[in-house]
């Protein structure tokens, strides 16, 4: 019995350190965030700010057009999960409940996309949006994320774990397809449709290369790829550096802190289905 | 009479048909349009050279043959295997071990699990910026704790040699809650009967943990694998975040996919881009092929 007791002790010990590592970045970042920039630099560091002052995010403010950068990634990122919802959706439900000739072809084409690593897709990306003349438009950012192979693969599963019957009534009172898609399967893949909107609000929010490659005005800009500029305008004021970061993170966070059983149910699911 | 039945369901189906095209057609357009035809025209131009101004002229097997004798193109990939073939087993231990603490019956799993699995949700740029401040050889939090424990301040990712190392803790970090959650979820499907079986016969908890949940876990197991061997092969934000052009540790922490950016993006060689970017998938398909036949002999699916 006092053995077990000990084991259960020394897991919640290990357990414990390993969170202290896990949270340790973040409480570090916002400790910097809210010295100032001589006290950032004092030897041996302090670790809580001796003073506590917001100036870092004042000159995350004025460094950069912030508030516009804030927006510019709201709006991508929303328009990329409503975009992705209803593409894939649609296309899911076809794929999974409609029999029509060359069905099955053409969705191993889009499952196809998924074993390809997204580089190969970029120059090309690039320079379908330069010739669009989208380059350093907002609408560059979600051009090509609208349409997502994974989304797609995703909701089909969902979809195909639907029993057969439940259509067939409704398709011979004349219901139409779309009818049926929206009053009666939307209401029963919900979770299916919560988990494409986490993964992809998550994948656009935090999404670097492409915002980074296709914006290049600070106007323009996502938050990821702004947070390399604030680096290298301001490469020694570490508390500016933190505060950009602290506001870059927070929405996620409290996102995930909400939704903390979806997100976890998401990923756990996508393991099992695997 | 029978004809106009016949019409009627011939009617139907066409209605049918039409339906399901038209569901799939937004899909269709942009995955043809952004991506279909984006993978034959990178292929299209690894055999082109392709200026500043993005006009190809045909330039044959010469991407191909320069990457040969690009050493720089050599190093980044030796980078590139070590970094999988370090965070990968290394992620996945340290997953499967927290994993298996979390599967005990101890108070407060669901605290630990939110946790853990915070870093995967957060930003990696912003993250990769706080890594790099900790890591500061000057005023680091990492070389105040060294200084403290008596021993002498290092330039964690300056110097070349140890600066891959220093990324790939952060990568290792940004990874390990996520894939625990899989494995976690992984290990609750496996029926309780075995262990008490285990159990009456007197197998340690250790013993258990090798003999039922790793060969019960295995198709999860790889699953995590193949996904963070990918994931592995395309780590990009981190280093880019934390290695600049002038950092001198820059030639041993790029990768593969930095020196397809640099070129693609910078140095304005979009066709040599795209050759490296065959190589890269080229690469990422040879070690999913591997890790395929290789499950054979160690992934159980009954």
């Amino acid at each position: 019995m006092k053995t077990s007791k000990y084991k259960k002790l020394l897991t919640h010990l290990i357990l414990i350190a390993g969170i202290g590592i896990t949270v340790l970045p973040f409480l570090w970042m916002l400790c910097t965030s809210f010295k100032t920039k001589g006290e950032s630099m004092m030897i041996p560091p302090t670790i809580l700010p001796e003073r506590f002052v917001t100036e870092a995010y004042y000159s995350v403010m004025t460094a950069l057009p912030f508030g516009r950068i804030y927006m510019n990634t709201v709006f991508s990122t929303v328009i990329t999960v409503a975009g992705q919802v209803v593409i894939c959706t649609l296309a899911a439900y076809s794929f999974a409940r409609i029999k029509f000739p060359g069905r099955d072809i053409l969705f191993l084409l889009v499952l196809s996309v998924l074993m390809v690593p997204g580089q190969i897709f970029l120059v090309p990306q690039y320079l379908i949006v330069q010739k669009l003349g989208l380059l350093d438009t907002l609408c560059a950012l979600f051009l090509p994320n609208l349409f997502s192979a994974f989304g797609t693969f995703m909701m089909r599963q969902f979809f195909l774990s639907l029993p057969d019957e439940l259509e067939e009534a409704a398709i011979l009172d004349g219901c139409s397809r779309i009818q049926i898609l929206i009053n009666i399967m939307v209401p029963l893949v919900k979770s299916g449709i919560v988990a494409l909107v986490i993964f992809t609000a998550k994948f656009a929010w935090n999404d670097f290369m492409w915002p980074l490659i296709v914006n290049t005005t600070t106007t323009k800009m996502t938050l990821a790829p702004a947070l390399s500029t604030l680096q290298g305008q301001h490469t020694n004021d570490y508390p500016a550096q933190m505060a950009g970061a602290v506001l870059a993170v927070i929405p996620m966070v409290v996102l995930f802190f909400v939704f903390q059983k979806q997100f976890i149910e998401g990923v756990a699911h996508t393991g099992v289905k695997g | 009479m029978q004809g106009t039945t016949r019409k009627k369901i011939a009617k139907r189906q066409w209605k049918e048909w039409g339906e399901g095209y038209l569901f799939i057609a937004p899909l269709l357009l942009g995955i043809f349009v952004f991506y279909i035809f984006p993978f034959i025209q990178n292929f299209w131009f690894s055999f082109n050279e392709v200026n500043k101004f993005n006009v190809a002229t045909f330039y044959g097997l010469n991407n191909y043959i320069e990457m040969c004798k690009d050493k720089e193109l050599w190093s980044a990939l030796g980078n590139t295997l070590l970094y999988v073939g370090i965070t990968v087993p290394v992620g996945l231990m340290l997953s499967l071990f927290v994993a298996a603490l979390l599967n005990t019956k101890i108070r407060g799993t669901s605290f630990y699990r939110t946790i853990y699995f915070l870093p995967s949700v957060t930003m990696s740029a912003a993250v990769a910026m706080v890594w790099k401040w900790i890591y500061n050889e000057q005023y680091g939090l990492l070389n105040a704790a060294m200084k403290a424990g008596g021993f002498s301040p290092h330039g964690w990712i300056t110097d070349p040699r140890t600066a891959l190392f220093m990324v790939m803790i952060v990568g290792i970090w940004g990874t390990v809650g996520y894939n625990m959650i899989i494995l976690l979820a992984g290990m609750q499907g496996i029926s309780r009967s075995y262990y008490e079986a285990a159990s009456v016969d007197g197998a340690s908890g250790i013993c258990q943990f090798f003999k039922i949940t790793v060969p019960m876990l295995s198709p999860t197991i790889f699953f995590v694998m193949i996904t963070s061997v990918i994931g592995g092969f395309q780590v990009f934000d981190t280093i880019y975040m934390m290695i600049g052009k002038a950092n001198t540790a820059y030639r041993s922490t790029q990768t593969l996919v930095m020196i397809f950016y640099r070129n693609a993006f910078d140095y304005g060689h979009k066709g040599y881009a795209a050759a490296i970017s065959i190589l890269i998938f080229s690469i990422i398909m040879l070690v999913t092929v591997i890790q395929m036949i290789g499950q054979k002999k160690w992934v159980n699916y009954d």
